[in-house]
């Protein structure tokens, strides 16, 4: 599997960590429901069938973080961009 | 001796001595094992999987079914090759397989009369009971008595690479097909890499009459492999197979370089496995020519019509001084006038069709060949092939042939196009499946999608080669296709002769017959991948290539729905068997992992070090003297001589982090539990990390040496882990800020001296900095040169409890710092330490460490709750409140030791209540760390016991069922040595 590194072009997948689910963020933890926003934040993950936003970290190359659009059903990576530009949407 | 007065493409001016079961033959540069052997009239090459009947060679390619045999010997053996495509070389030795005492008198070859008993689901249904029997009796006599060849017991001498390659167009396949679409795409500037499994390019080129162009096929071979080797951006990679196609246009081949030698080359290795990067794929992967299913179709001699023909055209060897060839279609037609044509004395030509197509019958009247049409071979004779049994509309006749070739029409070989979960069609009018979805970037050309004329082959290979290159950007020059004679391609699907006798055989390696196909069916293992596991049709290390296509008409001829609906059983990487070494690479032995010594490992080496592998690292374990009798005699002398004088050792492996910008403060506030923006600088702090979940990450130690510039040291094992971790919260989590990163774990060694006479050391290599009490505190640190000139920090800090420091400089300077403490302590009694008394020193002073920070303690239960601020939010510190967390009853950090003070404790033990019962009810917690204290004079102990802080002095069982030990222990504080931690201080 190839992943398209937004600085160091297609790389091989083993260069790279995968974390998981991109569509999640961290929740407020001063809001009054905070426990509950993170015990959902930090076990609670869907498992789409298609098209999925996942953060890979590109270990052995430029060391960013980045979000990675995948087709869970045939694997097809449609596209990469850096985590910290990424309009990351829950 | 069978070998043709003339012909093939072997160097006949050569010759090549090998041995085969001990017996010397020769053969010549280009032929195969099989093809030397046939030609040294050896037909007998192994015997069958469950019934040990004598079997031949069948195919002349990879597909082969039976013709397995042990390669090479001692420490290079390697079972199961196929002797189909293993090159010639001198003295190369084989051995026959599955056969006592000898291939030719195999004692268990008594199983064939057993096979009214062995058939289908026999082991299922025979070896139900007594169960305990299975493993000991059963299992170890069935693998005894079938199995295979026997690996090699001794280390592989051999070496083994792997390497990535990138092209636009990657061919697959070097037949008419492959040919073309090379020559399209690299006329058209593409960088082709053109990938053929066999030793010699051509494919089916190699055995076909028919002209290209109006020459030989094989000189448009020559022609072809001339121009493609004199373009600068083709690569031509023979004797390399594709054997799996991956995500993202990656195919996986591995490229057999030393593999028709004796021995590698110096510093070549045995094989190399390519991962190839391609832009767009070509497959030409041909087809196989499928059997018939009639009774004793396995004996010696029997083999495809296609492999028939190879031997003769391209080998110049007759299988058999006389042959026959029995077919349902054109290809096995012309396979049959090939063989004729080369030399072979062919007494007839078998087709069950009523008539031959009128070019045929006048290419067999030509040569002379006498054809029997609508004929069937119903049997066989001798232990090796000796006649055939023909029945046709004149009547039943016998033929003295020792060789027949069979052709049931040709199997597209379609394997790769079905990795990434493609399913192949039936083409009724083909009597074939072909490939239907593809992988992405993947096209298919010539016999493996159906076009199997010569001509389809010549033109769709080049139109695929044209597009492949133009979607990899590159245009085509219009050059016209190569040009070939029309081939036959007509079939008449047959399946199966009908008639009473000896076994016919579906799959010749597994032993699987037409009956075992009808008993599936009977006994309801109707689906394919019911009839494969059932019957085990298709299993093994040709995994059906041959026999899949019989065996699945079969059962749609018995369930009457057809062979479309039937459908194929799912193919997977790898295509042929790929040795496990090649997939290794050089990941093995010492080399399975990087080893990374210390600064100071030279000198640790040099003073006699015990080193331990801690993660990638390898570190001194302990410093053995003359004279000590154990390591826990070492172990012993250097904790006193640290709790009692000093004592040095290189902690250079943990993880070091520079953190630099005006947020540091700020972001190290929100991955502590603790604060760090109000640490000052030139102090340095003790931090513990959570996840999110609430539970302990990773602690350390962490130095501030300016207004934005942080150090930060992170457990050894963790130190990638955490520094991911850091550059997800500054990515991620808080984008907002101003903060630098930079893992300087390489360029920075670290020694810590130890104890009561460090500060008198210290004081001899730094370059006259104040290094008193008051000037450099507990937790203190101090940015300085030592030795001279040499850039260095110095950290106040104790792992030990004892006064202690820890001396940072650029890694180059690490030995020779070590040198310099050691000089300097001499006269105070310095003693380096190892990892052993480094584990003592902390458990006797209770710290924890990675056996404590297992990923399930809070830092509630190690003792550290109290560390945690209550004025900031950190990651961890929402879930880490769950009341779970908080519960009284959850088993805290507390120090353990033996009520019989000789007894040793042991780390993983279980905490009862004395007197209760050992069940997981009573369990009460766990041992983490144990050591003996040379410091107490008897074994002590860390772990986690419920409510533990509030049980000090109580008593009580640390149950190990595992190891046998259950004594009673005494609770007490963790910290076992100077527990006001006074010594640090002073």
């Amino acid at each position: 599997m190839r992943i398209p590194c937004p600085y160091c072009g297609a790389r091989d997948a083993h260069e790279f960590a995968y974390l998981g689910d991109a569509t999640v963020s961290r929740p407020d933890p001063a809001a009054p429901d905070a426990e509950d926003a993170f015990f959902t934040y930090a076990y609670l993950r869907d498992n789409p069938d298609g098209e999925h936003r996942e953060y890979w970290y590109h270990a052995n190359g430029c060391r960013q973080w980045l979000v990675v659009t995948r087709n869970t059903r045939t694997h097809e990576i449609l596209g990469a961009s850096l985590a910290r530009a990424s309009e990351v949407t829950a | 001796m069978t070998r043709l007065a003339h012909g093939g493409l072997i160097n006949r001016a050569r010759t090549l001595s090998f041995r085969f079961d001990g017996k010397s033959y020769t053969g010549h540069p280009g032929d195969t094992l099989a093809s030397a052997l046939l030609a040294n009239g050896v037909r007998l090459m192994g015997r069958s999987f469950k019934y040990h009947r004598p079997r031949g060679v069948f195919t002349a390619g990879s597909e082969e079914p039976n013709a397995l045999v042990e390669l090479r010997a001692g420490a290079r053996r390697e079972p199961n090759t196929r002797a189909t495509t293993i090159e010639l070389f001198e003295g190369l030795e084989a051995q026959s397989q599955n056969r006592w005492p000898s291939l030719d008198h195999d004692l268990l070859s008594v199983n064939r009369y057993l096979s009214p008993f062995l058939g289908a689901g026999f082991y299922y249904k025979t070896f139900m009971w007594p169960a305990a029997f299975w493993e000991k009796l059963y299992e170890p006599a069935i693998r005894r008595a079938a199995g295979l060849g026997a690996a090699a017991a001794l280390p592989d001498p051999d070496t083994y690479e792997k390497a990535f390659a990138f092209c636009d167009v990657l061919v697959i396949g070097s037949g008419p097909a492959g040919l073309a679409a090379a020559l399209a795409a690299g006329r058209a500037g593409a960088r082709v890499i053109l990938a053929e499994e066999d030793f010699r390019l051509g494919g089916r080129l190699l055995t076909e009459q028919a002209a290209i162009d109006g020459a030989p096929a094989r000189d448009f071979v020559s022609r072809a492999e001339a121009e493609l080797a004199s373009l600068a951006h083709v690569r031509i990679m023979p004797r390399t197979t594709v054997f799996g196609v991956y995500d993202g246009g990656e195919y996986a081949a591995v490229e057999r370089v030393s593999d028709h030698l004796a021995v590698p080359a110096p510093f070549q290795p045995r094989q190399r496995l390519w991962r190839i990067i391609a832009k767009r794929a070509v497959l030409a992967a041909g087809a196989f020519d499928r059997p018939i299913v009639f009774p004793g179709n396995d004996r010696p001699g029997v083999m495809t019509a296609q492999a028939l023909a190879t031997y003769a055209c391209r080998y110049g060897v007759g299988a058999g001084a006389t042959a026959a060839v029995f077919t349902n279609n054109d290809a096995g037609v012309a396979a049959a006038l090939a063989t004729a044509g080369a030399g072979v004395k062919l007494e007839a030509l078998i087709d069950v069709r009523p008539a031959l197509p009128a070019p045929l019958a006048a290419k067999a009247k030509a040569l002379g060949v006498r054809v029997i049409t609508s004929g069937e071979v119903i049997a066989t004779s001798g232990k090796l092939l000796t006649g055939l049994t023909v029945r046709s509309p004149a009547g039943t006749e016998t033929l003295a042939v020792e060789a027949l070739g069979i052709s049931g029409g040709a199997t597209p070989n379609l394997n790769l196009t079905c990795h990434l979960g493609g399913k192949p069609v039936y083409r009724e009018d083909l009597a074939a499946f072909v490939p239907a979805t593809l992988p992405p970037g993947l096209a298919v050309a010539g016999a493996v999608a159906g076009q199997f004329s010569l001509a389809d082959c010549l033109a769709y290979g080049t139109a695929e080669g044209v597009r492949a290159a133009a979607d990899a950007g590159f245009t085509a020059p219009t050059l016209p296709a190569p040009q070939a004679e029309e081939t036959a391609t007509g079939i008449q699907p047959f399946w199966q002769v009908k008639a009473k006798g000896d076994l016919a055989f579906v799959d010749l390696q597994n032993d699987v017959s037409a009956k075992d196909v009808g008993i599936a069916h009977k006994e309801g293992f109707r689906a394919v991948e019911l009839l494969k596991r059932y019957t085990t049709l298709g299993m093994a290390t040709d995994q059906g290539k041959t026999s899949n296509m019989a065996g699945l008409a079969l059962m749609a001829e018995l369930t009457g729905q057809g062979i479309a609906a039937t459908g194929t059983t799912l193919f997977r990487p790898p295509y042929t068997p790929v040795a496990l070494g090649v997939l290794a690479g050089h990941h093995r032995d010492k080399d399975f992992r990087p080893t990374r010594p210390t600064p100071t490992h030279d000198w640790a080496q040099r003073q006699g070090a015990v080193f331990v592998e801690t993660g990638f690292w390898l570190r001194a374990a302990y410093f053995p003297k003359p004279g000590e009798k154990d390591w826990l005699e070492s172990v012993n002398r250097e904790v006193n001589a640290t709790r009692s004088a000093c004592g040095v050792i290189d902690v250079s492996t943990f993880g070091k982090i520079d953190l630099q910008g005006p947020d540091v403060g700020i972001f190290l506030d929100r991955v502590y539990i603790n604060m760090f923006s109000t640490l000052a600088v030139g102090k340095a702090r003790y931090g513990v990390m959570l996840r999110e979940d609430g539970l302990v990450m990773d602690d350390g130690t962490t130095a501030r040496l300016g207004e934005q510039h942080y150090v930060m040291t992170t457990t050894t094992a963790n130190a990638g882990k955490m520094f991911q971790h850091l550059e997800f919260c500054l990515q991620v989590l808080w984008p907002d800020l101003d903060v630098q990163i930079a893992s300087v774990s390489e360029q920075w060694a670290q020694i810590a001296v130890s104890g009561p006479r460090s500060r008198a050391v210290l004081a001899q290599v730094v370059d006259g900095a104040d290094v008193s009490n008051a000037a450099l505190p507990f937790m203190g640190v101090l940015q300085t040169t030592v030795m001279g000139g040499v850039e260095a920090r110095v950290f106040r800090l104790s792992f030990s409890g004892e006064l202690g420091y820890e001396i940072a400089v650029p890694a180059r300077h690490g030995a020779a710092l070590m040198e310099a403490l050691m000089a300097a302590g001499a006269p105070f009694g310095i003693t380096p330490y190892g990892t052993e008394a480094l584990g003592v020193l902390r458990i006797e002073k209770g710290h924890v460490s990675g056996s404590e920070l297992n990923g399930q303690t809070s830092a509630r239960d190690l003792g550290l709750g109290r560390m945690a601020s209550t004025k900031k939010d950190y990651i961890g510190r929402v879930l880490s409140q769950r009341p779970a967390f908080l519960d009284p009853d959850r088993p805290m950090f507390v120090g353990f030791k033996p009520v019989d003070r000789s007894a040793r404790l042991k780390a993983g033990a279980h905490l009862l209540p004395p007197g209760a019962e050992a069940t997981t009810a009573h369990d009460e917690g766990y041992m983490t760390s144990v050591a003996y204290s040379p410091t107490l004079g008897h074994s002590i102990g860390l772990g986690f016991l419920k409510r533990g802080a509030a049980r000090i002095g109580e008593q009580v069982r640390a149950f190990d069922p595992v190891r046998g030990g259950d004594i009673l222990v005494e609770v007490c504080s963790p910290a076992f040595v100077d527990p006001e931690g006074e010594k640090q201080r002073v």
